[in-house]
């Protein structure tokens, strides 16, 4: 209205004067405008400062716990007694048992994910395609207290009419389950990088003859390589931070051992049992809590820069 | 001369055709694998406590014996639990990603804080355990209540929230916002009115698998010390709670002792997946339908 009454004053109306006028007048938009990027800078910091929460606290009781027990003793002992007369903080046993359970779903998953990932992107027609690969994610879905679950209430008996002397928890039963969790995520990455390799070089393998098996096998993989390794180190990263298959089906022995018939506990596996059994802060078992998370996020960590590093360092690109 | 033995060929291409459709055929059983050991699981998990669903189960409390015991308690505190993660993790990743997106420079900060974001979302959920139990447990003494429950699950969820509400908003053409721009818009008229509208589906959709994920999960909150057998209900975000999940947990652990106790849980089991069917049948309804394409 008051634009309106302007212009009816006087005829000669310039833009310029108008542009200039309304951006002297402080209005609230214009407030709005200028604070809006303060504000969503203030609400972004708070990733950030997640990671440095995680990262201080858990260094902060680390340091606590070193001081308890040495660094070489905690790295190199064999033996795991947090609540013996004399408490041994040994993490190999820990970390056997997650090596082990890892290893276990890597040799399920990245067969059977790899051939997975080949079979949709390159023999599967569209239609195919389509209604498998959803299926299969259904699986990444599926919440892991029921894989736990379903490792210690099926996987395991079914197990031990062919694996004699298979304890009732063990870690064979949970490394399998967790490798079936995995399956997806391996294929689905897999399938993404060999989809992005061009078609051109396909067809110009099919031309000069090679059957379809030898142009994925030498044409296909090799140049989709870089995303099916990376898919493979972030298939091994979560099966390292898994927590529930491994607490509920493989049991919480500390003894070292390598026999995969037996009981291992991982390093989530501790945490959990450390944790539900209520330890008092300031006990030496309370900070090993915190050298043992530490571990596991520095592995984890370690296993996520390194399968970014990989799939932007050797991409190739087309 | 020939310089191709055309036998040679023929002896060879009979073998190499044989190896193609043999490994067509390994592909496809490997892929199958997946899907049979998914229909057994829930074949499995339905053969053993769909008995035990009944209205007396999914309305009464918990108990310690098995025929009485009801899970309505649990199923109070996942709603209790979304209540909270919900409406937190929508603010702080949307804002997260609007920021990313739409305000910063290409540049090394950039790609730090895109970095750090896709390295939190690599972070073992037992490790945000130890995080929630340490601040919003101890330091910030809340105890083990729903608040600091949702809190921990908040930032447990909130990285796959900033990853898909960046990827809806990468979506929006340019055209869109520069004909906002043209028509004199400021940015945030021009977010608030173009932006964020067009990619609200993919935006929620995130969202929403976001929060199954979070109601699914469970370590977090064994870490942070919820009681095995909780009686009240919780009546808000300030009470003691226990979710589904837990309530699976402890009922499978028990199980080796009392066998009843695994019907229990493949019970809860249902339950739970029903919730998530739900959930995700929801998101991909989102998706097909108010997704548009440009």
């Amino acid at each position: 209205m008051e634009l309106n009454n302007n212009i009816k004053k006087d005829k000669t109306l310039n833009v310029r004067d108008l542009i200039n006028e309304r951006k002297k007048s402080k209005t609230i938009s214009q407030y709005i405008e200028k604070m809006v990027p303060h504000f969503l800078k203030i609400v972004t910091a708070i990733s950030i400062l997640t990671t440095c929460f995680i990262v201080f606290t858990l260094l902060t009781e680390t340091v606590s716990f070193f001081k308890q027990v040495p660094l070489l003793d905690f790295f190199s002992g064999t033996k795991l007694k947090p609540l013996s007369q004399n408490p041994e903080f040994g993490i190999l046993p820990l970390v056997i048992g997650t090596l082990y359970s890892s290893l276990i779903a890597m040799i399920v998953a990245a067969p059977i994910g790899l051939m997975s990932a080949i079979f949709l992107s390159e023999y599967a027609s569209d239609n195919l395609r389509k209604i498998m690969k959803p299926l299969l994610e259904i699986l990444a879905g599926i919440p892991t207290i029921v894989y736990g679950f379903f490792a210690f209430t099926f996987v395991t008996p079914l197990l031990k009419m062919f694996v004699p002397g298979l304890e009732t928890t063990n870690i064979l039963s949970p490394g399998i389950v967790m490798g079936i969790m995995i399956i997806p995520m391996i294929a689905s990455l897999s399938e993404d990088a060999m989809h992005s390799v061009p078609n051109s070089i396909r067809e110009g393998a099919l031309a000069l003859g090679a059957t379809k098996l030898e142009v994925t096998l030498r044409v296909v993989i090799p140049a989709a390589l870089s995303g099916i390794i990376s898919s493979f180190v972030l298939a091994i990263s979560r099966a390292i931070g898994e927590t529930m298959i491994v607490t509920i089906a493989s049991g919480s022995s500390k003894q070292l051992t390598f026999d995969i018939t037996q009981s291992m506990q991982t390093m989530t596996a501790y945490i959990v049992e450390v944790t539900s059994g209520d330890a008092a802060a300031g006990s030496t078992i309370y900070y090993s809590l915190y050298a043992v998370a530490m571990t596991l996020f520095i592995f984890t960590l370690l296993m996520n820069l390194f399968a970014r590093y990989i799939s932007k360092r050797f991409r190739e690109e087309y | 001369m020939d310089y191709i033995d055309k036998s040679i060929i023929m002896k060879k291409i009979n073998t190499r055709r044989w190896m193609n459709g043999f490994a067509r055929g390994l592909f496809f059983l490997a892929t199958s694998f997946g899907l049979v050991v998914l229909l057994i699981l829930i074949a499995r998990i339905i053969s053993q406590g769909i008995g035990w669903i009944n209205m007396d189960f999914l309305t009464g409390k918990l108990s310690t014996q098995v025929d009485k015991a009801g899970i309505f308690g649990a199923v109070l505190g996942t709603f209790w639990l979304m209540v909270v993660v919900a409406p937190i993790t929508m603010f702080i990743g949307v804002c997260t990603a609007i920021y990313i997106e739409l305000y910063m420079k290409k540049g090394k900060f950039k790609s730090i804080i895109q970095t750090n974001i896709s390295n939190l979302a690599g972070v073992p959920s037992i490790v945000y355990g130890i995080l929630g139990l340490t601040i919003f447990v101890r330091l910030l003494q809340l105890g083990n209540v729903v608040l600091a429950g949702g809190l921990t699950m908040s930032l447990l969820v909130l990285p796959i929230v900033v990853i898909a509400s960046q990827e809806a908003i990468r979506a929006v053409p340019t055209h869109l916002s520069e004909a906002s721009y043209g028509l004199g818009a400021t940015k945030w008229q021009t977010i608030r009115n173009v932006i964020l509208p067009a990619a609200l589906p993919g935006i929620l959709t995130g969202a929403i698998l976001a929060l199954s994920r979070a109601i699914g999960e469970t370590a977090p909150l064994v870490v942070l010390g919820i009681p095995a057998l909780l009686l009240p209900f919780p009546g808000g975000i300030l009470d003691k709670f226990t979710v589904l999940p837990m309530q699976i947990y402890y009922w499978t652990l028990d199980s080796s002792l009392t066998a009843e106790y695994a019907n229990l849980a493949a019970a809860t089991i249902i339950t739970l997946l029903f919730f998530l069917f739900f959930l995700n049948a929801t998101a991909i309804f989102i998706r097909n339908k108010f997704q548009k394409k440009y």
